[in-house]
């Protein structure tokens, strides 16, 4: 592409603001090249295991990124995510150990991080707290509650948790993958229904987009601003859920900076950061990208896993730079 | 300003001294300060001493929410500070000599101010949302400490770098002198230039502080340098009282501490208004709460908590639209035990 | 009001509608009302009530008395939902749709078809092409509403309205950014739901489009009703009369009369703009400005006045032309480099762009000059104080008290500190933008007499105000707007009213 023909597009990709999903598939074609840089560099990269594995490790990311770019397409922030995910593992390791029966557990720590959500979504909207402001709050308060309820990593021997945690279901000739990916699946697709075929989705883009127009649209603006929330804290709850699956264990310390690696992924996979446009299938497709860094990072071995870190804020920084490239003069 | 200012720290003051009064039924040995190889001790001194880092950090926090912004990097710079200086240490002949030690410490400020011109450059020039400029570099910082220290805690033997942090000048913790100076500096330059007007201005009509010729820009920017800058001179502190770096734990939390200790001071996340006297105020409490905390023997799960609670209070008594929901229900209360049956008073 | 024998009854009914704000009455016992297949044009300046009148119909304000009656049964909505509920649907200026969402989206958004609880997108289409196709609007539902032109998007705004089965459509400013192919497109759309019954609210200034296309006309002014009247029924000329016509008899007396056309006329220019001009603001144009001159801009609301008055204070960067100030080779480009060259600037727009509501008087009035002065050498205490004072004494500004927050004050007062912060810079050139707007007539008079003081003394002012009398009455030259161009710049040895006002509805120059 000669520089002139990639100013041209670049051009029409700043003119038209619809022109947006177009970002989808600057992540799509960085998913490529990364795992392409993976596969040239290590043998054995190139293999489906390696891809599926992608899906297994980073579930509980699928899950989070899901409730987040709920959250952000309204055009808001939610920090907490990362403690809600550790209070999860924290609680359910703890009333496992009490012998509480785990379909309870499970169902307790939903509604338990959907209820902090909701509350959340209420202080924001009825008494005009910013986002981060109240998200950051309720990450503290949960973290907090983490160290109170158990300070130690407490591990998990109860037989459904494990079960879920080593089962493994073929998929192909020499391919598995475990339940907790049908399970992050099923949220990828429940998010997509609900926000490109139900009026309440519909109502989230409206509001990122621009809250005023959709109030004065007369669209439920109220209602739908605070439900988010809620599904933004749900989808914590349901990633810790899978996450002691992973894990096996509940840890005080579990999470910290999820939040960022969620943030990250929902912007790498083209969804605006100041809300309105973006897609749940891009956050995979981000959340993906940060697997196959982290992939990468970890077949070579001597580099430390804060590459990881390192690389997902630089390419936050690029995919933010890049959206206020598209439309920040148009926003102005 | 300051009829506003008065009425606003009188809360603060109040709460920082039934804290004092606490830990002095509680410990009466409390307020004693003795002096030893002419050098000060006692509680009084430890809280102090050890509230320094977050007054600092409290302290570059301020300014940037008075500017309608945030700063979530500060940890990050905190580990990133103490880690180049306890590098550059480590890998010089002489880590002992006065000379060595203040070339480290120029060199972490240094890099410390470069990341704070970077977060400025985000928010001012290029106008990301100050939250999420300064989230990447909170994302990417730890990562780049680790880096710097290979992952590993560095450990340093110097005597002249372990001064700054643990060490005493005048009878005095060279940490309380160090933090007392900078917020002395920050104060005699906002109150005595026309900084502090500026500031407001900005935080409270950037727009209107535009067209008055304000520079807008430039004011966002420095205070992002500012903010940075306390927070290298603090992991300065923070690595110096260990002599070693510890990329991991290195101002960990830190910002909650700052942010907490900012809105009990009473400036405000919508802008504008600010206070240096009730971030100071505010860290002291924090720091006297967290020294009551281990006195007391409460867990750092409780503190964490009993921190957001606070935090979320102060916030939502400043939201008027708390206050209002809060003084309507406290008025239909009032009126209900009239209905029984008696007299009307 | 004429009412022809055989005319249906009207759809909308406000009867003696009051609405008052704080210290202000938007809205005195006004009566308004729509007839269905009807174009009404609200017509009135800044300030008229226009806007507090269409809130009121729409839900956003609650009368304090009078009755609203739409379809012979009593209003009672609360908001934008209830509003169109009932029936009432408003197309804004800026459109107010989601332009990063597909134009049948936009149309459908809230109530797209669906197959039990989800959304059927193919019947939601469908729909939505129904309905621009009965507007002939011929786009692509499925591209993306940013894609197209405004003009493009304000009908769809209307093909959204039609789906809600609007009985009542607003249209608010609707033609401000429209070429004169748009305009045209847009009006067979109005006269297509005409036919179908539909009663239509045309709010707009320019006159040529009210008397094309609008049945009836009411008029109001400072919260009054001057009258309703059929179109066919009343001159271009006698509505302005109407809408800007004169009634201060009590400020006859400030005058500048004998500062006549004498004012340096052969000194050097202090502010030379040649060329200067902004897409979309204002067509390119040529002004001078000498010491102690008062040139005042006329013209209606629309006409680019303000636009013209940014570009001099350097606020907005011009696309085309220079600006040249006296003694400084390179052009202006910011307001601090306007204000370094003594432009001061003073926004219309008070509250967002003036004061800044949380600091005190003192701090408001001595902002530009300390600004101007840089960070570092702070204006001592003792004399931000002094200063303060003066100009409280000096501008009456109550109460009189350095430390009281600006966001305490009332309108009036907020605009005298405003005023004093330019004051404190001494500026050579002062454009005053609207500044007696919604004030009362007292602090008017002061403004008024202060501005031609501080001419006597050899300041250059640019002056703007919507009422026509207040121009003519404090200026050496009128400078006449019209449509985003300047049309005229007079010299004004007794420049009647009337000729300006026939200059602004007509376009013609006499």
């Amino acid at each position: 592409m000669s520089a002139q023909t990639a100013r041209i597009r670049f051009e029409s990709l700043r003119r038209s603001p619809g022109r947006r999903h177009a970002l989808v598939y600057v992540t799509l074609s960085l998913l490529v090249v990364v795992f392409g840089i993976g596969s040239v560099s290590f043998p054995g990269f190139a293999s489906g295991q390696v891809a599926l594995n992608l899906l297994v490790d980073n579930a509980y990311l699928i899950v989070l990124a899901v409730g987040m770019t709920f959250v952000i397409l309204s055009g808001g922030l939610d920090l907490s995510v990362g403690a809600v995910v550790g209070l999860t593992t924290v609680t359910a390791a703890a009333l496992l150990r009490a012998h509480w029966d785990p379909t309870v557990v499970i169902l307790i720590v939903l509604a338990s991080g959907a209820a902090l959500g909701l509350i959340v979504g209420l202080v924001i909207h009825f008494f005009d707290i910013q986002p981060f402001v109240a998200t950051l709050i309720a990450m503290f308060f949960a973290r907090g509650l983490c160290y109170v309820i158990s300070p130690d990593s407490v591990s998990i021997s109860n037989p459904f948790f494990t079960t879920m945690a080593q089962t493994h279901i073929p998929v192909g000739p020499r391919l598995t993958i475990n339940p907790s990916v049908i399970i992050a699946l099923i949220a990828v697709a429940a998010g997509f229904v609900v926000l490109q075929y139900t009026r309440t989705g519909r109502t989230v883009y409206a509001i990122g987009n621009g809250g005023e127009s959709a109030r004065l649209m007369g669209l439920p603006v109220v209602r739908t601003r605070i439900l988010v929330y809620a599904v933004s804290g749900f989808c914590a709850a349901l990633a810790g859920v899978l996450f002691t699956f992973y894990t096996l264990s509940g840890y005080s310390l579990t999470g910290v900076g999820m939040e960022l690696d969620a943030i990250a992924a929902v912007v790498i996979g083209g969804t605006v950061l100041t809300g309105g446009s973006g897609y749940v299938l891009g956050s995979v497709l981000g959340v993906l990208v940060l697997g196959t860094v982290n992939t990468i990072i970890s077949f070579n071995g001597t580099l430390s896993s804060w590459w990881t870190k390192i690389i997902a804020g630089a390419l936050l920084l690029l995919f933010v730079l890049l959206q206020r490239l598209v439309i920040g003069r148009a926003r102005r | 300003m300051r009829r506003l200012l008065g009425i606003r720290l009188i809360w603060p003051i109040v709460i920082l001294v039934g804290l004092l009064v606490l830990n002095v039924i509680i410990e009466p040995s409390f307020f004693t300060v003795r002096v030893q190889d002419g050098h000060l001790f006692g509680s009084l001194i430890d809280i102090l001493r050890n509230g320094s880092p977050t007054l600092l950090v409290a302290l570059g926090m301020t300014l940037v929410i008075a500017t309608r912004g945030i700063d979530l990097s500060v940890g990050a710079i905190v580990a990133i500070a103490g880690a180049v200086a306890c590098s550059i240490l480590a890998a010089s002949p002489n880590p002992g000599s006065v000379s060595t030690v203040i070339g480290a410490v120029a060199a972490a400020i240094g890099v410390a101010l470069v990341l704070g011109a970077w977060n400025g450059m985000l928010v001012a020039v290029v106008g990301v949302q100050p939250i999420v400029a300064t989230l990447i570099l909170m994302t990417a910082g730890r990562g780049v400490a680790m880096l710097i220290t290979q992952g590993q805690i560095i450990t340093v033997s110097s005597a002249p770098y372990k001064v700054i942090g643990a060490g005493y000048w005048i009878g005095l913790p060279a940490s309380i002198l160090i933090a007392a100076v900078m917020f002395a500096l920050a104060a005699v330059f906002t109150r005595k230039t026309a900084l502090g007007m500026l500031i407001e201005s900005v935080g409270v009509n950037p727009e209107a502080s535009r067209l008055a010729g304000v520079p807008v820009r430039a004011i966002v920017w420095s205070a992002y340098l500012f903010s940075a800058l306390c927070a290298g001179v603090a992991g300065i502190m923070i690595s110096s009282n260990v002599t070693a770096a510890d990329s991991n734990n290195a101002g960990l939390w830190i910002e909650l501490d700052a942010i907490l200790a900012v809105v009990i001071g009473g400036t405000s996340f919508t802008g504008g208004r600010y206070s240096l006297a009730g971030t100071l105020v505010g860290a002291f409490i924090i720091q006297t709460l967290t020294t009551t905390a281990y006195t007391i023997g409460v867990t750092p799960g409780v503190m964490l908590v009993f921190k957001a609670i606070v935090v979320a209070t102060v916030c939502l008594l400043q939201s008027p639209a708390f206050r209002a929901t809060a003084l309507r229900l406290l008025r239909s209360l009032r009126r209900k035990p009239v209905a029984e049956g008696g007299v009307a008073s | 009001m004429s009412n022809r024998v055989g005319e249906a009854s009207p759809i909308v009914e406000m009867t003696d509608i009051t609405v008052t704000f704080p210290g202000v009455t938007a809205l005195d016992r006004v009566s308004f009302r729509m007839f269905p297949g009807e174009v009404h044009s609200l017509m009135g300046e800044n300030g008229a009530g226009k806007s507090t009148l269409i809130k009121t119909l729409t839900g956003v304000h609650r009368p304090d008395s009078g009755t609203i009656m739409l379809d012979g049964a009593r209003l009672h909505i609360s908001g934008p939902r209830q509003a169109q509920d009932a029936g009432v649907s408003t197309v804004y200026q800026e459109v107010n749709l989601l332009s990063s969402l597909t134009i049948a989206e936009n149309i459908m958004l809230g109530r797209e078809s669906r197959k039990g609880p989800l959304i059927d997108w193919r019947a939601t289409r469908a729909r939505a092409a129904e309905l621009l196709a009965e507007l002939d609007l011929d786009v692509d539902p499925a591209s993306t509403l940013g894609d197209h032109s405004l003009a493009v998007q304000q009908l769809v705004a209307i093909a959204r309205a039609i789906g809600i089965r609007a009985k009542v459509l607003i249209l608010d400013e609707p033609t401000s950014s429209l070429d004169a192919d748009e305009v045209a497109d847009l009006f067979r759309v109005i006269r297509h739901l005409k036919k179908r019954g539909v009663a239509i609210l045309f709010v707009s200034h320019f006159l040529d489009q009210v008397y094309e296309i609008a049945d009836r006309l009411t008029v109001l002014r400072n919260g009054e009703l001057v009258g309703e009247y059929r179109t066919e029924d009343i001159l271009q000329i006698e509505l302005v009369n109407k809408m800007i016509g004169s009634e201060y008899a009590g400020l006859d007396d400030v005058a500048r009369s004998g500062y006549v056309a004498t004012a340096g006329a052969d000194t050097d220019p202090l502010i030379r703009a040649t060329g200067l001009g902004r897409r979309g603001g204002i067509a390119p144009f040529d002004l001078t400005a000498r010491e102690g001159e008062v040139v005042g801009l006329a013209g209606l609301l629309g006409s680019g006045r303000t636009e013209l008055a940014r570009l001099l204070g350097a606020i907005d960067k011009a696309d085309a032309g220079s600006l040249h100030v006296a003694g400084y080779h390179k052009s202006a480009r910011t307001p601090r480099a306007a204000l370094r060259r003594r432009i001061a600037y003073s926004s219309e727009n008070r509250r967002d762009e003036g004061i800044i509501d949380a600091l005190s008087i003192r701090d408001n009035i001595v902002l530009a000059l300390q600004a101007d002065r840089g960070w570092f050498r702070r204006i001592s205490r003792r004399r931000q104080n002094e200063l303060a004072m003066s100009y409280i004494h000096a501008l009456n500004i109550r109460p009189a008290d350095p430390d009281v927050l600006v966001k305490d004050l009332s309108g009036g007062n907020q605009q005298k500190v405003l005023l004093a912060r330019w004051l404190a810079i001494a500026p050579h050139l002062l454009i005053l933008d609207e500044p007696t707007r919604g004030i009362d007539i007292g602090a008017k008079a002061e403004i008024q007499r202060l501005v031609i003081d501080l001419a006597d003394n050899g300041m250059a002012v640019i002056f703007i105000s919507a009422e026509l009398e207040e121009v003519l009455r404090m200026s050496n030259r009128v400078v006449v707007m019209r449509d985003r161009e300047k049309v005229a710049d007079l010299v004004n040895d007794g420049v009647t009213a009337a000729q300006v006002m026939t200059m602004i509805a007509s376009g013609e120059v006499s």
